[in-house]
C-alpha cells in the first residue's frame, strides 16, 4: 500500500489550539503542504498575527515571527528586505488585517513587496469573543451587533479582494473556500501558486480564504461549513481577481 | 478487497464530525463509548471494506489525524 494522505511535514507535531472543527486547521494544512512541495520549507518564514492564528508560529515548521495586532505585512517587509531569498508569508484574520491592519496592508500591497498573505475571512473576531468584523455580513449577529449588522450603522460588509483587485503591485490575488473536499482542492492549487510567484519574484500575493467560526457564529462544525456555502459564497464570490502570470503570457 | 485503509491518531482528534460528514461511502462514525485523553469522542470506520480510498476524510480534518494509504 502507498501513503494517499498523511500529516504534513510542513507542520510541526503540536496540537493545534483551534477549536473543533475550526478550518483554521485545514487552512494550516494547506500552507504547509505547499512549502513541502515547492521545496522552501526550510528557506520559509511565516509571521503569525493577532487573533486566533497567533500561535501558528508553534505550528508551521519553518522559522517565524509574531507581529503585533495588524503589523505583519509591515513585519514581513522588512523581513523580505533583508532576506530577500527567503519565502516570508504572513497568515492574518480579518479582525487583523482588515482592520486594524488594513494600512500596513494596502501599502505592502501597492509597493509590491514580494510576500505571501494568507487572509482567513471568518467573517468575525474569532480570539476576543465574536465581535463584529469589517467583514461580518449585513444582518450577521455578533455580540457587537445583537441585532445584526446593520448599512446604515455599520456600513457594508468590506470585500478585500474586489478592492486589493485594483492595486498594481498585487502580482496574484484569489478568493477561495475550504468547506467541502472540492473547495479544499481548489485552496491547494491557490496557496501553492501564491508561493510559486513569491519564488519566481513576481511581487504581492494574496488569497483570501473564506474559513469557519463554528464557536462563535452558534453553530456544529458542519453547519458552519454550509453557512459559507449558503451565506458566505454569495457575498464573497471565490474566483482569480488578478493573475500578472496568465496576463504576462496573453501580452 | 477495500480501496483504501485509514489510520487514526486518536490523540489529536477533536470530534468535529467533519470527516463523517465528508466521507462519500459514510462509513465514518463518532464512537460514542470511545474518549481519548482530551474527552472527545473519536472517530471510527463501521464498514471499512468500503473504504474507496479517496482521502476526503483526511483533507478536511483540520487536526490531521488520518493517515490514508491506498493499493495501488
Ligand atoms: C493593539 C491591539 N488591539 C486589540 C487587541 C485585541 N484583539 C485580539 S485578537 C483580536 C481580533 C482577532 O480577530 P481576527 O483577526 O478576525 O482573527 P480570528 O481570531 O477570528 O482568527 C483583537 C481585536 C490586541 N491584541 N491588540
Ligand atoms: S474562536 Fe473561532 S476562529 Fe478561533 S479557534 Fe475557535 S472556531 Fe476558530
Amino acid at each position: 500500500m502507498t501513503v494517499k494522505y498523511e500529516k504534513t511535514k510542513g507542520l510541526t507535531d503540536k496540537p493545534l489550539s483551534y477549536c473543533p472543527g475550526c478550518t483554521h486547521g485545514i487552512v494550516h494544512k494547506l500552507v504547509g503542504e505547499s512549502l513541502v512541495e515547492l521545496d522552501i520549507l526550510d528557506r520559509a518564514i511565516a509571521i503569525a498575527s493577532v487573533g486566533c492564528s497567533v500561535f501558528s508560529y508553534q505550528f508551521f515548521n519553518c522559522d517565524a515571527q509574531q507581529a503585533p495586532h495588524g503589523r505583519a505585512c509591515a513585519e514581513a517587509t522588512g523581513i523580505k528586505r533583508v532576506l530577500p531569498d527567503n519565502i516570508v508569508f504572513t497568515y492574518q484574520g480579518d479582525g487583523d488585517l482588515a482592520s486594524i491592519g488594513i494600512a500596513e496592508t494596502i501599502h505592502a500591497a501597492n509597493r509590491g513587496e514580494n510576500i505571501t498573505v494568507i487572509f482567513i475571512n471568518n467573517a468575525i473576531y474569532g480570539m476576543t469573543g465574536g465581535q463584529m468584523a469589517p467583514t461580518s455580513l449585513i444582518g450577521q449577529k455578533t455580540t457587537t451587533s445583537q441585532d445584526g449588522r446593520n448599512q446604515a450603522d455599520h456600513g457594508n460588509p468590506i470585500k478585500i479582494s474586489e478592492m486589493f483587485k485594483t492595486i498594481e503591485g498585487v502580482a496574484y490575488l484569489e478568493r477561495v473556500a475550504v468547506n467541502n473536499p472540492k473547495n479544499v482542492i481548489r485552496a491547494k492549487k491557490a496557496i501553492k501558486k501564491a508561493f510559486k510567484y513569491q519564488k519566481e519574484k513576481r511581487g504581492f500575493t494574496m488569497i483570501e480564504v473564506l474559513s469557519s467560526c463554528p464557536v462563535n457564529w452558534g453553530m456544529k462544525p458542519v453547519d458552519a461549513l454550509k453557512w459559507i456555502e449558503s451565506d458566505m459564497i454569495p457575498n464573497y464570490p471565490l474566483g482569480v481577481f488578478k493573475d500578472k502570470g496568465a496576463d504576462d503570457e496573453k501580452n | 478487497m477495500p480501496k483504501g485503509k485509514l489510520t487514526f491518531d486518536h490523540e489529536r482528534c477533536k470530534g468535529c464530525g467533519l470527516c463523517v460528514e465528508y466521507c462519500p461511502q459514510k462509513i465514518l462514525y463518532q464512537d460514542k463509548k470511545t474518549l481519548n485523553d482530551s474527552g472527545y469522542n473519536i472517530v471510527s470506520v463501521s464498514e471499512p471494506d468500503k473504504c474507496i480510498g479517496c482521502a476526503f476524510c483526511a483533507m478536511m480534518c483540520p487536526d490531521s489525524v488520518i493517515k490514508v494509504e491506498v493499493d495501488k
